[in-house]
């Protein structure tokens, strides 16, 4: 057997697996319901303080997952900066974008910057929160690069912030080891859900998740951009 | 109404998958990948889980087909038009 028909068999051995699955949810158990959601949603809002109950899990249940995320995340643009390599100091760059690109980059990356820290900073009230307002973040900042090629992006400043970011992180969660006894543990009380300064440390740690995956993104993208194409 | 929503997203999304496979332009096919994140995450609204939508949108939709331009950029198969060459 060749490599391509091995990989075809696991494919279809795994499609059947998911099929079956499915199917017996469907005809044969009922989808579980009450369990481990229902009670989060029942507690979730006194216990934590936050409005969007995704949060909750996100940051304050389930931390230590996220830093683990935020970990791949970090492993994988760092493997990638090592694949993509120098650029030569005389290579060419990409020709300037034409007027309608200049423009809409000016125009919209005040719009997109404020609609980034928006959605980082309303995270345990609205959905979304630090990974989409991250990636919002790291288009607000890729846009003028695309615009005018020949301005790159600042990697010793973007890398301080992913660095800092990163540091808060797990500083917050030390502070809830030392403080309350579990690492990430919520500080400072839960506050009146709802408001914007309220379920105590979660929204300092979505900031910190925000700011680091928008750095890590933006210098990512701009790494992509900078290497030189062949052609 | 939300049936049709969710009908007219399922048909979007299928149609942008298959043209995925049979599309012979590459850039063609990076951006058919994304119309297929954006149609999922329009499903995802309709199935009431917006942090995913979100999550899908900025990331499926956005991101990851930039990638995927900057990537064709640099290995070499999508090549810019400069003025000379017209």
């Amino acid at each position: 057997m060749n490599f391509r028909e091995i990989s075809g068999l696991i494919f279809i051995v795994g499609l059947g697996l998911l099929l079956f699955a499915l199917l017996k949810i469907l005809f044969v158990e009922q989808l579980v319901t009450g369990g481990i959601g229902a009670n989060i949603l029942a507690t979730a809002p006194e216990e934590v303080g936050t409005a969007n109950i995704v949060t909750s899990v996100l940051l304050a249940y389930r931390g230590l997952d996220t830093l683990g995320e935020l970990t791949i995340l970090f492993v994988a643009a760092t493997a990638a900066g090592l694949v993509l390599g120098q650029r030569s100091s005389d290579a060419k760059h990409d020709p300037d974008a034409g007027f309608i690109l200049h423009s809409a980059a000016d125009v919209l990356f005040p719009f997109l910057i404020l609609l980034g820290a928006y959605i980082i900073l309303h995270g345990h009230l609205t959905p979304g929160g630090g990974f989409q307002g991250g990636a919002i973040l790291a288009a607000a900042f890729f846009i003028p690069i695309l615009a005018s090629p020949a301005s790159p992006l600042n990697h010793r400043v973007s890398s301080a912030i992913e660095g800092f970011a990163g540091a808060a992180f797990i500083l917050i969660g030390l502070f809830g080891l030392f403080g309350k006894g579990d690492f990430l543990a919520p500080l400072f009380g839960t506050g009146e859900v709802g408001n914007l300064f309220s379920a105590g440390s979660l929204p300092l740690l979505y900031l910190a998740v925000g700011l680091k995956v928008g750095a890590e993104l933006a210098g990512l993208l701009a790494h992509l951009h900078e290497t030189e194409a062949n052609d | 109404m939300l049936v049709w929503v969710v009908l007219i997203s399922v048909v979007v999304m299928l149609v942008a998958a298959v043209a995925v496979l049979f599309l012979k332009d590459f850039l063609a096919v990076t951006a058919a990948a994304s119309v297929v994140s954006l149609a999922l995450s329009v499903l995802f609204v309709a199935l009431q889980a917006p942090d995913v939508a979100l999550a899908e949108a900025a990331v499926g939709a956005g991101v990851s087909s930039v990638i995927f331009a900057l990537t064709l950029r640099r290995v070499g198969l999508w090549k810019l038009e400069t003025k000379k060459d017209k």
